[in-house]
């Protein structure tokens, strides 16, 4: 199964999204920012990365520009979580090279929903 | 998943706390002109997760209040937007508010929906007033909560087929976008899709970069599905390809429609996608899973770091490192390997020693925890009572078990509102004094020997020794054959510890420091604690509040009454001394040791305990002289053995409370010891020997 990199740094949004992620059967990591996340992707591989934008440390616009700089994280697909429709968050995703993102609030539900569109 | 969304949510809600304690916090600083752009953003990112995480676990109510905070806080954090100490105010009580919102979930109780309206109103009211900053937020802010849908293609009935010319572009595999996943997702629509694939623009071999996309696609999808369905499809590549969605019409003469629309479609395009995302998440969940959460007191948890918790797995690794070598020693031991067992035992008492002390760091806190909320408490005070004041706060680190925390926090809130309230004076009164008009208030906390010192500490007028006096002698907490001049400070100064005094709403406008006095000293005598104070007139007043580090484990003096060992907490012992009969005297029925110019009550533990009656020949027994709070008493007992920690096992939950005993321990020989409450002793036997006791604590 697909090995998942999810960076958030409240507690209980990465809970949810590794517990969700796990029951659906995929291998999580978690992150609690942008950097903590960034040395995590660059220790190992992942199929996917799902990043929070407003983090402390390191934001999730900075991290998704680094790590597609990675050369193995080229074409990976890296979703942000986006509050509500927040056109700017998405635009600034997609500059530095977002695939997708998933809107906040979010259930499981979409979750997987969503993750399926890119595993 | 239902169990787990409510142990997630828990989660959410200690997270909301922390979240709620950074946004006051930063909110308070910035009262205090500390605004930079990263604390700015601190409290912004608070309050963002918890609307964030509020809307995640449903908790509506609080999404949406705190919604407008955020967007407040984001015109703010964005330089658009000043934060007066008005608009501060109004966030403070927002954070109040969210936090009754969190107690109402989290007990699944209602809760007063006034306050919230209010303040909901009066941010708004601040953001409309603003025009200027108000205009390039708004939009955002109002975005989420409508859905409504964008104008939809004429009823789909008469659409045979969506004609989609799908051309990626070249760098599209770089943001992570694959066109194979796009046509996997067109397939999975209900009808399936028709694609055909135009390679002609694929550049001869040699040209071909294998990293970019040369395919053009036209699709084919079954007209009954709705146009933005196949827009989310590309939602997320919207800006990264050449996308036509064309209607083929069933009916011949709607040709010319079909043609107009077409050549409309790339224009409309871009900006559709936003709403088909915003119409995506379903609301399905949010009703039925309304939080059926009853908050149960009995599961707490603590964050700990991850430092603690790999040092304790180190140290069950040594433990059974050790365990397995004694193992192997037994197996096979012989007398010669005598000296190995001794080195082996050593090793286990160390780690066990070592486990021990870090299993208790767990429990600790920095007491942070608990000054917290002083800063906020003095502001609103401080407002209230028209008086300045500075707050200091000193040795924020400082670690403390939880629960001693938890249990402390009331007592020194009491204390700080006092001192606030009672101890400073007006700045008026202040300066008439020549002291600055801002007065101060000062918390520290720092370890000392076994046990952690909480002063809590003003510059405000001080207590006046013979206003308190007087109140006593009124009270009749003590009795007035000994003038005032022969009391020390300290002695005067405790009474206003005494329960009566509580009873009295102010001592005097000067130095009203009654008011309860006495819980907060039960309280910390609750906890193997205790506290003093000192005073000098209008220089302050400073309660010194000394507590045990934890309270599962304690120093014990082990003594022998009537053959059964008893523990004694070493912290309340002063000394012991051999009796000597010469020096006792009986008052009123109270048998009295005189040592050194003071007469103490004997306390024969023998008798107390029902364990038969003492022996004639006192020379032979030990008195333990024991405090609490400001009384002492001997206690009379046969023998006195090691000293050694115990562990603190609860009787109350195993058994009953029983009067005079705090808990027992198992001692090593597997016996089970109590732990004597000398406090609880104390109290009782002076309340039976009342006559005397204001006599005895004159002496």
């Amino acid at each position: 199964m697909a090995n998942i990199l999810a960076a958030d740094d409240s507690v209980s949004i990465r809970q949810m999204v590794s517990h969700t992620l796990k029951e659906a059967g995929y291998h999580v990591e978690t992150a609690n920012d942008g950097a903590d996340a960034l040395r995590k992707a660059k220790s190992k591989t992942f199929d996917l990365i799902i990043s929070d934008v407003n983090m402390p440390v390191m934001d999730g616009i900075e991290f998704v520009k680094q790590v597609r700089e990675v050369q193995q994280y080229k074409f990976t697909p890296i979703l942000m979580l986006t509050t509500e429709g927040s056109a700017e968050k998405k635009s600034a995703g997609k500059a530095v090279g977002a695939t997708g993102w998933i809107v906040k609030p979010f259930n499981p539900d979409t979750l997987l929903k969503t993750l399926k569109r890119v595993l | 998943m239902a169990m787990d969304m409510d142990q997630l949510r828990r989660i959410f809600y200690e997270e909301c706390r922390e979240n709620l304690e950074v946004l006051e916090r930063g909110l308070l600083a910035l009262d205090l002109g500390a605004a930079n752009f990263e604390s700015m953003n601190t409290i912004f990112r608070a309050a963002h997760s918890i609307k964030g995480g509020a809307a995640t676990f449903n908790l509506d109510d609080i999404s949406h209040f705190t919604h407008v905070m955020e967007t407040l806080l984001d015109e703010a954090r964005e330089g658009n937007r000043q934060l007066d100490r008005q608009t501060i105010d109004i966030l403070l009580r927002g954070v109040d508010c969210i936090l009754a919102m969190l107690e109402a979930y989290e007990n699944d109780a209602e809760y007063d929906k006034s306050e919230p309206d209010a303040v909901n109103a009066a941010l708004n009211a601040i953001m409309d007033s603003d025009d200027s900053a108000s205009s390039s937020s708004n939009d955002l802010s109002s975005a989420p909560l409508s859905t409504d849908l964008a104008p939809q293609e004429p009823a789909g009935s008469d659409i045979e087929k969506w004609a989609i010319c799908f051309v990626p572009d070249p760098a599209m595999l770089f943001s992570g976008n694959d066109p194979v996943r796009i046509l996997r997702e067109l397939h999975a629509l209900p009808g399936g899709a028709e694609v055909r694939c135009d390679p002609t623009h694929l550049p001869n071999f040699a040209q071909l970069d294998p990293e970019k996309l040369y395919l053009r696609w036209d699709i084919q999808v079954d007209g009954h599905v709705p146009r933005d369905e196949i827009e989310a499809i590309f939602e997320w590549v919207e800006d990264e390809c050449d996308l036509t969605i064309t209607p083929i019409h069933r009916s011949v003469p709607s040709d010319m429609d079909a043609a107009s629309t077409a050549a409309e479609a790339p224009a409309t395009e871009p900006q559709t996608p936003e709403n088909a995302s915003s119409s995506e998440p379903p609301p399905a969940v949010k009703k039925a899973n309304k939080p059926a959460v009853k908050s149960d007191a009995s599961v707490s948890s603590i964050r700990v770091d991850i430092d603690k918790v790999d040092n304790l797995i180190n140290l069950v690794g040594e433990l059974v490192i050790t365990q397995s070598m004694l193992a192997e020693l037994s197996s096979d031991f012989s007398p010669e390997r005598l000296e190995q067992l001794q080195s082996g035992l050593e090793q286990l008492m160390l780690n066990t020693k070592e486990l021990q002390e870090s299993v208790l760091n767990i429990r600790m806190l920095p007491i942070s925890f608990a000054f917290n909320r002083f800063p906020r408490l003095i502001r609103d005070l401080s407002l209230q009572l028209g008086k300045r004041v500075e707050l200091v706060i000193e040795g924020e680190n400082t670690e403390l078990d939880k629960t001693v925390l938890e249990r402390i926090s009331d007592p020194l809130v009491h204390l700080v509102r006092n001192a606030v309230d009672h101890g400073l004076e007006t700045p008026a009164v202040r300066m008439e004094k020549g002291k600055p008009e801002t007065g101060m208030v000062h918390l520290n906390a720092y370890h000392q020997g076994g046990s952690i010192v909480i002063e809590v500490s003003d510059d405000g007028s001080g207590l006046d020794k013979e206003r308190v006096w007087r109140k006593a002698l009124d009270k009749g907490l003590i009795s007035d054959d000994i003038p005032l001049c022969e009391l020390t400070d300290s002695h005067v100064f405790n009474l206003v510890f005494s329960p009566g005094f509580s009873t009295v709403e102010q001592v005097s406008d000067v130095s009203g420091r009654g008011v309860g006095m006495d819980v907060v000293r039960r309280n910390i005598e609750q906890l193997g604690g205790n506290i003093d104070v000192h005073s000098t007139v209008d220089q302050g007043c400073s309660f010194k509040i000394s507590l045990p580090l934890t309270l599962a484990i304690l120093d014990g003096q082990l003594v022998k009454i009537a053959e059964e060992v008893y523990v004694v907490p070493l912290i309340s012992i002063i000394e012991s001394l051999q009796v000597d009969s010469r020096q006792i005297k009986t008052a009123s029925g109270v048998q009295l040791y005189r040592l050194r110019e003071e007469n103490i009550p004997i306390l024969r533990l023998k008798e107390e305990f029902g364990l038969g009656s003492t022996d004639d020949d006192l020379d032979k027994q030990l008195l333990c002289l024991v405090e609490a709070g400001d009384k002492k008493v001997g206690l009379l007992l046969d023998e006195l053995l090691g000293q050694q920690q115990v562990v603190i096992k609860s009787l109350e939950s195993n058994y009953a409370r029983v009067p005079g005993i705090s808990g027992a321990t198992i001692l090593g020989d597997g016996s089970v010891s109590l732990i004597l409450d000398i406090q609880g002793l104390i109290t009782q036997f002076l309340a039976r020997v009342s006559d005397a006791s204001g006599h005895i604590a004159a002496a």
